[in-house]
């Protein structure tokens, strides 16, 4: 049996509640690969294995990162199975759920197999593929579901491409709701955000560039919901991102729907104005909204209304961002910076530790029906140690990933990743 | 005189005291530009390169002119046969370029922000000749400068700018410019021309006309793009015409010695009645091709006088 002892940590258990998990100093003990006991008062026990002083640092569960864009198959150059698996070992993430959305599209069974035994080979996190829900993302006809299930796919999403024809969309998540499957809608009125690149108001007006009404989200919200009252099926919006689409995500939970949201970090941390003169790494998918909207949005991941929080992880290449804005690549990399960017809600006051944790791990673990994502005995130990405390200028040069297209790029951050453990096993320590 | 900018991106960018600098030399640039057998050696040895990524008949011709004028080596490169259809991205042409060593590169490019993006990647001056929707400066100056001229200020004016708000460079442009110089500016248009958030400008919106002229000082009408007249953001030409065309009767309901403007070309019978466009007495229609040369002569010597002092 293999043992290892944390002590000495301070323990962020999201499952705690947010008082008792936000802070108890304790020891984790892992056996096998799995927490096996915490204790929560007296010396570290002794151990015959490893013992990872923690010095009173933060240990909490690994981060779930759901929607990773990894360039397999299709856009290696941009990012490979290894460099992703690298920046998700330093940024904390213990597990990358990818997307379908690779050149060609994970849309069958045998490329989803492909990409898992990528993954396998060259990853040290751990990897849940999502597949497509029609084929080649085309939004015609539905893909292998239930094939894909048994080849491991954990969800099924056409990524940022909505599924337009809703009899489609319908048949599709009737389908799906007969094997359980998850499916992951992208809340968005495609006609109306076409060829759209930031959000209407005064910023794009005063950068003339093409914008969309954040009211188009609410309005695919609604469609979508819609949908699963129609069919029943388990629904997750990728990213909700402006306060008007709140008020109909919350009645679809009140009326028992099982319905879930997320958001990417940068619709945390960042908003519109950010763009500045035309910066291509602030062009993302939805667009960077306004700032009221931001402020909305830190407090429904505050109350839960919004669950999970994720790097929405985008890599593009240098080739791909030194355009014009409108012509540029949409998106950012995260997995490495997801935790810092998060941290700055905790250090403006604005999300305790557990709340941050319970977005960021706890339910997307629970979403997916996987047994991390908290501290309790016997759940996996993927663990993540890290100081809030440390500040650091972000260099984009430093990171792990193949792409560098990060926003936070020469910004003051705090919090810094000090290991990370997948399973009881070390895939990152800062010396 | 100080003008302390290396590129003419926007108008953004200057304070009322730059622009008063660029108008005044402007001002003086207008005798050479009437007088015969006249040419200045300001811009000798210099290379001014016009680079239309966009279709362009009158802005680059009056480039043109405004740099040889000047004595400037002008020459004229039409972007959308060359090389952007070989798949070269904007940086490497603006790389291309930047081997040839201009002095001056007059930019117009059909995506907002695109000339300033190109403007960081090369060592001369770049004068932004129209970006997408964002910027056109040298029009919105010599609108300026036709309207000094006309009404003997460029502040406390009322001044409606007309039409298709939304998709004009010339109109962000304006409402920058004569915001900076304290005017009161009204924005006319149906709501679906007219862009998002467009009243935390500090600007007027009205979607009636009559209301929107009336005691009004200056009268700029917009270009409407054929492509937006079908339906899409208006119902039809004609209904476009009676709400939003100026005619005679609407126009009364500016001030008496209100003028008309319009950047070209000119859609008759739709946002503008022809009789009023060639009226003597109210529209400077022509006065504007005229001050666009002497603008962007003024222009260039400025960013050419910066290069100087760069290489000394």
């Amino acid at each position: 049996m293999i043992r290892i002892v944390f002590a000495n940590a301070t323990l962020i258990d999201p499952e705690a509640g947010p008082d008792a998990g936000n802070g108890a100093r304790g020891h984790l003990i892992v056996s096998d690969g799995k927490i096996d006991a915490i204790l929560t008062s007296g010396e570290a026990p002794a151990s015959d294995g490893t013992v990872v002083d923690c010095k009173g640092k933060m240990l909490a569960p690994g981060l779930i990162d759901i929607g990773v864009k990894v360039g397999e198959p299709g856009e290696r150059h941009k990012e490979s199975y290894k460099s992703a698996g690298l920046a998700a070992a330093a940024g904390g993430v213990t597990t990358m759920v990818t997307r379908p959305d690779t050149e060609p599209v994970i849309d069958n069974p045998e490329t989803l197999e492909f990409v898992t035994r990528r993954a396998q080979a060259e990853t040290p996190v751990r990897v849940l593929p999502m597949a497509a829900l029609t084929k080649g993302r085309q939004g015609r006809e539905m893909t292998e579901i239930g094939f894909l299930m048994d080849a491991g796919a954990v969800a099924f999403t056409d990524c940022a491409r909505v599924v337009t024809d809703t009899k489609v969309f319908s048949r599709a998540l009737t389908y799906a709701r007969s094997l359980g499957a998850l499916v992951i809608g992208h809340p968005q009125d495609p006609a109306l955000s076409a060829g759209a690149v930031v959000t209407s108001g005064k910023f794009a007006s005063l950068r003339g560039l093409p914008a969309v009404s954040p009211m188009a989200e609410r309005m695919g919200l609604d469609r979508d919901i819609a949908v699963v009252e129609m069919t029943g099926a388990r629904y997750h919006a990728d990213q909700i991102t402006t306060a008007r689409a709140l008020p109909a995500l919350e009645r679809a939970k009140a009326n028992g729907f099982d319905v879930t949201a997320g958001i990417s970090v940068h619709h945390l941390t960042l908003n519109e104005f950010d763009i500045a003169d035309y910066r291509t790494f602030f062009k993302l998918t939805p667009p960077l909204r306004s700032e009221d909207d931001r402020v909305a949005m830190i407090e429904a991941v505050g109350s839960g209304l919004i669950d999970i929080v994720c790097s929405m992880h985008s890599p593009q290449d240098e080739e791909s961002k030194r355009l014009p804005f409108e012509e540029a690549a949409s998106g950012a990399v995260g997995l490495e910076t997801l935790l810092p960017a998060a941290l700055r809600l905790y250090h403006g006051g604005h999300l305790t530790l557990a709340q941050l944790f319970r977005a960021l791990s706890l339910k997307p673990a629970q979403r997916l029906g996987l047994p991390g994502g908290r501290l309790g005995k016997g759940a996996p130990a993927d663990l993540v140690l890290f100081d809030p405390n440390i500040p650091f200028v972000m260099d984009r040069y430093t990171l792990k990933s193949k792409s560098l297209n990060t926003p936070f790029d020469e910004q003051r951050m705090e919090g810094r990743v000090l290991g990370t453990w997948v399973g009881g096993k070390e895939v990152y320590r800062t010396s | 005189m100080s003008f302390p900018h290396r590129h003419l991106l926007g108008i953004e960018q200057l304070t009322p005291p730059q622009i008063v600098t660029l108008l005044d030399l402007a001002d003086s640039y207008v005798g050479l530009s009437r007088g015969k057998g006249e040419h200045s050696t300001i811009l000798a040895g210099l290379t001014q390169i016009n680079m239309f990524f966009e279709n362009s008949t009158r802005t680059q011709a009056s480039f043109e002119l405004a740099g040889k004028r000047l004595g400037a080596d002008v020459m004229n490169m039409a972007m959308q046969a060359s090389s952007i259809k070989k798949g070269e991205t904007l940086i490497d042409t603006a790389l291309t370029l930047n081997a040839m060593h201009p002095d001056l590169l007059v930019v117009r490019h059909p995506h907002s922000g695109a000339v300033s993006l190109l403007a960081q990647k090369v060592n001369c001056a770049v004068l932004n000749a129209g970006d997408g929707r964002h910027e056109h400066p040298t029009q919105a100056l010599l609108d300026a400068l036709t309207i000094r001229r006309a009404k003997g200020r460029l502040h406390r004016l009322v001044i409606a700018i007309c039409g298709d708000i939304a998709h004009s460079r010339v109109a962000r442009s304006n409402i920058l410019l004569l915001g900076k110089m304290e005017n009161r500016i009204r924005l006319v248009g149906p709501p679906t021309l007219m862009p998002a958030g467009i009243e935390e400008f500090g600007v007027e919106v009205y979607d009636d006309m009559r209301e929107g002229l009336k005691d009004a000082d200056v009268v700029m009408m917009l270009r409407l793009q054929k492509e937006r007249m079908d339906g899409g953001f208006i119902p039809s030409e004609r209904e476009y015409f009676h709400r939003y065309g100026l005619d005679a009767e609407k126009l009364a309901l500016a001030k008496p010695d209100a003028i008309v403007m319009h950047p070209g070309p000119m859609n008759r019978g739709v946002e503008i009645d022809g009789t009023i466009a060639d009226d003597i007495n109210r529209s400077v229609i022509q006065d504007q091709v005229e001050m666009g040369v002497a603008v962007r002569m003024a222009a260039m010597d400025l960013l050419a006088r910066n290069l100087g002092a760069q290489a000394a």
